[in-house]
Formats: structure tokens, sequence, C-alpha cells
């Protein structure tokens, strides 16, 4: 009888490939009556009326107008993950019902992962693990090198949370750190990484490295075009751990063709996955790999956890540590 | 037809023995022209071509991934041989006493190696905890139209690193892993000074058993010596976490590798990365060749651009020291 006292929570399902792991519905069972979107479905019309809240993990459940008319009572949605652009807020917000992300939870994971990418472009990781199991090889290649990374310079295109982190570890391998972002940190933040706020256009120009760091805003879509592709050096890398959409993708493939740019690391596409026809697979200067920047079972963990707090923080009508707004 | 005049020039120079320009196993194109400013390069073929005539002129010899191999005949036939110079800093491929019992110096480059294998070692610690190489092939098969939502990897921040060997090559690891807030454990023939301990908050473990028994990251960086032959054998995969990864970017020879197909079958640890192996290349139907959990490169160690130049640089600067009776920037005597 407790657990009916608990309040409702959605989520997609549990288990299986596109459910919340077992070990995370456990989690949530502690604080809420977990209700899967099967069970909705069977009765919308009594389910429907206990969710006060919905867990939206690896962007499911999808959160669109049918789905909010048939939930009355819904309160908050509670996101697991930093990044709300697969959320139309201004629809969510005219219902009434806040929306929460995990911006702390995410941060180390998504640096590390921005860091594995670059390490493993730059010293062709990927090609080389592939050279080394393939059938035909006989012989390591003396003349197959890759390029360096400590003391090399890298770009970082948003210093926020994770944007910071990034800088943190990478001034670690010597690196020189140049970073553009809408407001400028503070001196003493910059001199702890050594970085060195620059206009986008010397940052494209001066880095061997640029990683892209920025949410998804309609200021942010394809921030990186052309006209930027152009500004790199034509020995230099771009990695991608922010969206997809970012990026001019049709440009990202004409410049890799080309040579305008050295190679690219993506843990993001639009769409994703991309179709399995697509330019950007059988390039061979190109890392991709399925969003995986938060794929640890501590950060799932404490993404949960985060969401948790947040949902329950908006039930208790007390303030709300990560609430995001329409813009 | 025009005979050609002999190139005195060159003739004034050093002679270089090398053991190709290019190929398999020669020295980089990209070097050819800054050797040519300071000696005049002899092929081994070259070399064999003419003994006689060339065998005199042979005062240094620049080894590039581990040729020409040295032995005793190639020393007997070289009697104004100074020095040779390794490429690397390993030198468990050379007979070091037999070389000096020739009177001939040898060197090794140690500066330009170390920043470049330490980021293949953190490179390589990344791809393996995070899954790179698999999240790869998910993303580019033709099969996979998703990625599972179960596709996890394991946390590298705030993890323990493990680093077995702590000379210039493990310092820079612990340099590294310190900036992923890592717990950093070592194990060393000798301690390090405090200061430097403290520095990367680093914790010496004197016994070995202390340092795999509380590891999620165990790095071998040591160099390969008849006491760090299968330094990790099966004993010391058991002793390591189940949830542990296994990183080897010192010498194949150093880890145990039919323990270590066991070890990682049966789940004694989780994943291995080795960017070294006994022999390199693994013959093509070896089973750690077919292990999911397995990331092999192909020796990736300190091939960049810039550490090949360094390197280069350094055993010229070696080479020149040696035939001038000066110090060696960095000597290596026989143990």
């Amino acid at each position: 009888m407790a657990e009916q006292d608990l309040p409702g929570l959605l989520i997609m399902g549990i288990g299986g490939t596109h459910g919340v792991q077992e070990s995370l519905a456990a989690l949530l069972k502690k604080h809420f009556s977990v209700i899967t979107m099967k069970e909705l479905l069977e009765n919308k019309k009594e389910v429907g009326k206990k969710i006060q809240c919905i867990f939206v993990s690896e962007f499911r459940p999808t959160i669109d107008q049918e789905l909010l008319e048939s939930l009355p009572n819904l309160k908050v949605i509670g996101n697991s993950g930093v990044g709300v652009d697969h959320l139309n807020l201004k629809m969510i917000s005219n219902f009434g019902v806040r929306v929460t992300n995990t911006p702390h939870a995410v941060a180390d994971s998504t640096a590390d992962m921005g860091m594995a990418l670059m390490l493993a472009s730059a010293r062709r990781l990927v090609e080389g693990s592939q050279i080394a199991v393939s059938p035909d090889t006989n012989y390591f290649a003396a003349d197959w090198l890759g390029v360096e990374v400590t003391r090399a310079t890298l770009g970082i295109i948003g210093m926020g949370r994770i944007g910071y982190k990034v800088a943190q570890r990478a001034r670690a391998f010597e690196m020189k750190i140049l970073y553009h972002n809408r407001n400028r940190r503070s001196q003493e933040e910059e001199q702890a990484v050594g970085a060195c706020y620059s206009e986008m256009e010397d940052l494209l120009q001066q880095s061997d490295f640029v990683m892209l760091v920025v949410n998804l805003t309609p200021q942010t879509e394809k921030l990186i075009g052309k006209k930027e592709l152009g500004l790199m050096k034509p020995t230099a890398t771009l990695i991608n751990i922010s969206r997809g959409a970012v990026i001019d993708q049709d440009a990202l493939v004409e410049a890799l063709q080309n040579k305008t740019i050295k190679a690219a690391a993506l843990d993001v596409t639009y769409p994703e996955p991309l179709p399995r026809n697509h330019p950007l697979l059988k390039l061979n200067n190109v890392i991709i790999t399925p969003h995986i920047g938060t794929a640890t079972v501590q950060a799932t963990h404490m993404m949960a956890e985060e969401a948790i707090a947040n949902m329950l923080s908006v039930l208790n009508c007390q303030p709300i540590p990560s609430e995001v707004f329409p813009q | 037809m025009k005979v050609k005049p002999k190139i005195m020039k060159g003739e004034e120079l050093p002679g270089l023995l090398v053991n190709e320009i290019g190929g398999m196993h020669g020295i980089l194109h990209d070097h050819v022209e800054f050797l040519k400013k300071h000696f005049c390069l002899i092929t081994m073929k070259e070399f064999l071509e003419n003994k006689k005539n060339m065998s005199k002129k042979v005062q240094a010899v620049y080894l590039w991934w581990h040729k020409p191999v040295i032995d005793k005949d190639l020393l007997q036939s070289l009697p104004n041989l100074k020095v040779i110079a390794n490429s690397g800093v390993g030198m468990d491929h050379l007979d070091l006493k037999l070389v000096a019992s020739f009177g001939v110096k040898m060197a090794n480059a140690p500066c330009a190696v170390s920043s470049s294998t330490a980021d293949t070692g953190m490179a390589l610690l990344l791809a393996s905890a995070r899954r790179l190489v698999e999240g790869y092939h998910v993303a580019v098969s033709p099969g996979m139209e998703y990625c599972e939502a179960d596709f996890l990897g394991v946390e590298v921040t705030g993890a323990t690193l493990g680093i077995i060997g702590m000379g210039s090559i493990g310092y820079k690891i612990a340099l590294r892993a310190k900036a992923f807030e890592m717990k950093i454990l070592y194990h060393n023939r000798t301690r390090r000074k405090e200061q430097e301990e403290q520095a990367v908050g680093a914790l010496y473990c004197e016994k070995i058993d202390d340092l795999l028994c509380q590891a999620d990251f165990v790095m071998v960086v040591v160099s390969l010596t008849p006491q760090t032959h299968k330094l990790i054998g099966k004993r010391e995969m058991e002793l390591m976490k189940p949830t542990a990864t296994l990183i080897n970017i010192s010498r194949g020879a150093v880890v145990d590798q039919e323990a270590l197909v066991i070890a990682l079958r049966s789940g004694v640890i989780r994943a291995a990365a080795l960017d070294v192996t006994y022999p390199e290349p693994l013959p093509r139907d070896h089973p750690l060749l077919k292990l999911k959990n397995v990331i092999i490169t192909p020796h990736l160690g300190i091939k960049t651009d810039k550490a090949t130049r360094m390197i280069t640089e350094e055993a010229v600067e070696n080479i020149l020291a040696a035939l001038a009776g000066l110090p060696m920037p960095s000597e290596v005597h026989p143990s």
C-alpha cells in the first residue's frame, strides 16, 4: 500500500534496448510509483491521472501534445542529461509543467569522452586497431604516423561546466588552450587552466584541435559551417560532443573529402543514428561513436539521482536545483 | 655518356649506417634531408654490396625500429664504428654487453619518447574504459540501427590508476591522470622523491599486490628486462579486480599472453588495451585478436610526426657528441 502513496512517475520501460536500466528502475522505485509507457497505454484514463512526473532518459519517452493532454496531474519532466533540445519547452510550459535537467552529473563523463575522442583521432587509434587485427596485416609500417597531442593547441568552443573540465584535462597534456564562449570566464578561472579567450575566427585559425561543447539553441545551430571549416588549419581535427546540429554536416563531409580539415571525431550526429548510406560513415578520417558521452554505470546513476532530486523538489514545492526555461 | 664526378663533399661527412630509407623498416623520408646535413647516409644494401669500401666509412649506426640487427658479424665488419643511436627508449633488442665489448657507445632517445608514449597510454585507457572502438563499430556498422540503452562503459574520472613503472613515461601518465581526478598508486624499483609523489598525488605501493587489488586501471610502463619478463601473469591478473582494465604500453613480453587470454575470456579482469604484443604483429589466428574486450593497437607508442622528428634530432645530437668525444646527452651503459 505504501507504494501507492508514492507519486506516479512515467518511464519508457525497464530493461531491454530502449528501457531504463534495472538498477536505475530500482532507484526510482524508492521515491516513486513507477509506471511504464506500456502500462499507461493499456489504460490511459485511469493510469494517466496518477502520473505527476516523467523521467526522460535517452530522449524517451517522446513528449508530444497527445501525451501531455493525457496526463492532467503532470507537474514535472525530469530529463536525464543536460541537453533539452529534444523537448518543446514552450509547449510543455503551456501545460504548466516544469522541466529539469542534470548539468552536474554529465560533466565529468562528457569531458572524458571529449578527451577520448581527441586522443583517438590524433593517434589514429580506431584505424590502428583495425590494422592490428586485420587478416591482411603482416607487419606494422614504420611510416604510419598520427599527430601529437602534447603541446598542441586546443580550441574549446563553449566553456561551460563541461568545456571547463575539458580544459582542466587538456592542460595536463601541456596543451595551449584557446576558448570561445558567450561570456568570458573570470581571470582566475582562465589562469587556473591556462586558457586564452579568443574570437571565433582566431580560435579556428590557430587550433590544432577544435572541440565543440555548446548546447544546441537557435543561435548555435550550424555554428560550424563551410566558412568556419575553411578557417581551420588543414592539419586540424574537429571534435563534437555537443549536438549533431551544431555542425553543418554536408559542409563537414565536403571539408573532409577535400582535406580542408584533417579529421573529425563525432559522438553526436544529426540524426542519431545516421542513415546507413551517409557519406560520413565511409570516410576513413572520421571517428563516430553512438552518443556515449555519459554512457557509464556511474554517470547514468548520478543522472538518475540528480533527476530524482529535481523532480522531488518540484513536488515538494522547494527550490528547484536545475530548472530549464523556454528561451 | 657523361661520367659523374666523385662527390667529394659527401665524403667529408662521417658515414651513418641505416637499415633502409622508407619502406617497412626504414628511416622516414622526411628525415633524410636533415640527416644528410651531418652524415653520409649508407643503407645496409649499399654496405653489403660494397663492404670493402663502405666498412671503414661507417662511424655511426642509426637504428630505426630495431633495424639493422646489430650482431657480432656486423660489429666486426665496422672497424671505425664509434656509436649506435637507438630511436626510442627501449634497448631490449640490443646486446648491450656485446656492443660495449667492441668499444662502441650506445644512446637512446628518452626525451622525445615520454610525452607521446604517455599520450598513447591515456588514449588506450580512455578508449577501453568508454568502449570507443566497439562504439565506433556500432555507429558505422550497416546492420546496426540504434545503440542499445545498456551500452555502458566505466568511469575514468575519480577512478584508481595503478602505474607499474614510474620512470619518465610513467610519471607523465600520472601528471595526465591527475587532471582526470584519478587516484594514483604506483609501483617502481625505487621510490620517487616525496615532492614528486605529492605533485601528482601518487601513493607508493612497495608490494605490487597492493596496487593490483586496488586499481581500476593497471598501466604497465616498465622496460623489458629479465626481471620484468612475464611480470603480469596469472597470479597478478587474479589479484586484479574483475572490473579492472589492464593497459600495456611497455613490451609484449612483460605480460603473459596466454594467461591474459584466459583472464579475459573468464572475466577475471574486465578488459585489456595493448599497444604492444609478442610478437608484433600477432599471428592472424591468435585468440587475442578475436576477444571483444581487447583493444590492440599497432605499437603507436611514439608514432607522431613531432615525436619521430625529435627522436631523430636526439639521435643526431648523441652521435655528434660521441664522434667529437664529448659527453652524450643520453648514453646507455650495459646494466
